[in-house]
């Protein structure tokens, strides 16, 4: 499976990190070498096998439906690039 | 003075409870090696203020008779777990000021034993890498060199900086964590003792997250009686990690009693590499003789899927990343990238992360991403997790026939020169985790631990792998191959 360069600018947009134009041959020609390396995984037959959800078989364990945290607002706060009366601030999101 | 960083847990567990030594004293001799050895790059953020009032506090609680095993032992902290008011960035840019509000778990628990923090270890950004050359504070240099060489070599990854700092003594021991091999691979390149833990054993609450279902944390110690004493005071269930294990956490200590006699030590063929150095074969098989002068039965095993296992890995560890790694968006904490008249919040999102995050790290974010997004997500992310489901069987199947524990290289070779790789691609470095990646994602205990010297004089390590639960015989087996290799050399101090 080859990236080009279409699909490489899409994922980095899908995973919101800004990547010049110029860069783009070298990030897919990269991705493609990953991509091919796990070709591989194309020759082990899978039929009737689950993927594993879980390493460890295990119950979630259950508790009661109770408030047990909260009234931090400071905390949360504190380490915010823009914090502002009590939220975090962030560049308009409306037009 | 200054001979006491040199310590191991045990010996200075001993010491102390004498009343031989302080806490104060040993945690004094650290941090003056710490200052000492700054060109490693190990330590990266020091905290002599609290490093000193635990000590005092440690002695305090010593004197009452009141002193659990950890009890004024000075320790390093990867920079990946959180520490309350102690920047916690791992080793990423993007958390840049970062200091959590709030302790993990596996250092609450140390801090309560009485345990001393001496400073936050460099490793490689988010865990993600085998040299500790992606991090953020730069590369983290081995105490180790080639014969009379001065080239710099890479202590190996991700927990680079744990290795480096308990290698030069710079402390008694440090925190890991292991994702693909991040304890265990670092371990060997340095010369220590490093333990993966069973899935579920130690809480990951509290740790700056990389793939949820591979991650844990462990010890990095000077020998394997340090380590059965770390990890217990490291394991346990915790109610705020859902997917840690409600078991009790044995004595791992009294396990170790020298005895492997009727054990079954399994010898995997698929870990016999095309291209695999002489020197790794060679104490591999010294290895296996060890076990067998040890009374253990040597029985030829196959894991046949283990091939698969990398390519497993780069799909499912670089998925839950990308899921992982999206909380870092400039909103909440650490770094946001400034901004130009008229950007919007994507843009500021997209600048963040391209500001914030290294190379490797936006490599597997993207690679991540693209084996989640729609039209990819059976191809890639669900194949892999069948292939995962074939891994854990064939070690499941070499259980049920009887076998106690594996024995394996830890390492395709010895540590590399740092800036060799830089033009290798990245699968390349992904080898490094050959023989380690198998057992994250088969969920079981590993340990690494230093067997011999190559011909350049660096240290090799082999890796015991255990069944499920059961670190205790796991760290028996360790000790006595420990025992029989006989490992003392330590680097020449240069630095």
């Amino acid at each position: 499976m080859s990236i080009d360069r279409e699909t490489a600018a899409r994922v980095a947009k899908l995973a919101r990190i800004a990547v010049p134009e110029d860069d783009l041959p070298k990030l897919a020609e990269e991705l493609s070498g990953i991509l091919d390396f796990m070709e591989q995984l194309n020759e082990v037959d899978v039929d009737g096998v689950e993927p594993m959800t879980s390493v460890t078989p295990m119950r979630l364990k259950r508790r009661e439906d109770v408030v047990t945290d909260g009234d931090q607002q400071e905390k949360v706060l504190a380490n915010a690039p823009d914090a502002r009366e009590g939220f975090f601030a962030v560049p308009k999101v409306v037009e | 003075m200054g001979e006491l960083s040199k310590l191991g847990i045990s010996e200075a567990r001993d010491a102390l409870r004498k009343g031989d030594v302080t806490s104060v004293e040993i945690t004094q001799d650290c941090l003056q090696a710490i200052e000492d050895a700054k060109v490693l790059n190990a330590f990266v953020h020091d905290t002599p203020e609290i490093a000193m009032a635990q000590a005092e506090a440690a002695d305090t609680r010593l004197k009452a008779g009141d002193a659990p095993a950890m009890c004024g032992i000075p320790v390093g902290i990867k920079d990946l777990f959180c520490t309350k008011g102690v920047p916690s960035q791992a080793a990423s840019a993007i958390l840049d000021g970062f200091e959590p509000e709030y302790e993990s778990t596996v250092t609450t628990q140390l801090w309560d034993r009485g345990a001393v923090m001496l400073g936050k270890l460099n490793m490689d950004e988010f865990a993600m890498g085998s040299s500790n050359e992606t991090s953020t504070y730069g590369d983290v240099i081995n105490p180790w060199r080639r014969g009379n060489e001065d080239t710099n070599l890479t202590p190996g990854g991700s927990s680079g900086g744990s290795a480096s700092a308990v290698a030069a003594d710079l402390c008694l021991a440090a925190t890991g964590t292991d994702t693909g091999g991040s304890i265990r691979q670092p371990a060997a390149f340095v010369g220590i003792t490093g333990l993966k833990p069973t899935y579920g054993r130690v809480s990951r609450w509290g740790i700056v997250a990389f793939a949820s279902s591979l991650d844990q944390a462990g010890p990095m110690t000077k020998s394997v009686r340090d380590c059965a004493i770390m990890l217990e005071a490291m394991s346990g269930h915790d109610p705020k990690d859902s997917t840690s294990a409600d078991l009790a956490v044995p004595d791992f200590e009294a396990a170790l009693t020298g005895d492997i006699k009727g054990k079954k030590i399994g010898v995997p063929k698929e870990y016999r590499m095309d291209g695999m150095p002489q020197e790794i074969e060679d104490l591999w098989a010294e290895g296996i003789a060890m076990m067998k002068d040890a009374g253990a039965e040597i029985v030829d095993i196959s894991l046949p899927h283990t091939k698969y296992a990398l390519p497993a890995y780069y799909v499912v560890a670089p998925a839950e990343a990308s899921s992982n790694l999206a909380r870092y968006d400039g909103v909440r904490f650490g770094h946001r990238a400034k901004l130009a008249q008229g950007d919007g919040i994507t843009e500021m999102y997209e600048k963040t992360r391209a500001e914030g995050f290294g190379a490797e790290v936006q490599r597997r974010v993207m690679i991540g991403t693209y084996v989640l997004s729609a039209g990819f997500y059976d191809a890639y992310y669900n194949r892999a997790r069948k292939v995962r489901t074939l891994i854990k069987k064939d070690f499941e199947d070499v259980f049920a026939q009887g076998v106690d524990a594996i024995l394996t290289p830890a390492t395709p070779s010895a540590a590399f020169g740092l800036g060799e790789m830089a033009d290798a691609d990245p699968v390349q470095m992904y080898l490094n985790d050959v023989f380690t990646v198998t057992v994250n994602l088969a969920g079981l205990p590993g340990i690494a631990v230093p067997a011999g010297l190559d011909k350049q004089g660096l240290p090799l390590g082999l890796q015991l792998i255990g069944r499920p639960w059961e670190e205790a015989d796991l760290l028996n087996t360790a000790y006595v191959l420990e025992q029989a290799a006989g490992f003392v050399e330590k680097p020449g101090k240069w630095w």
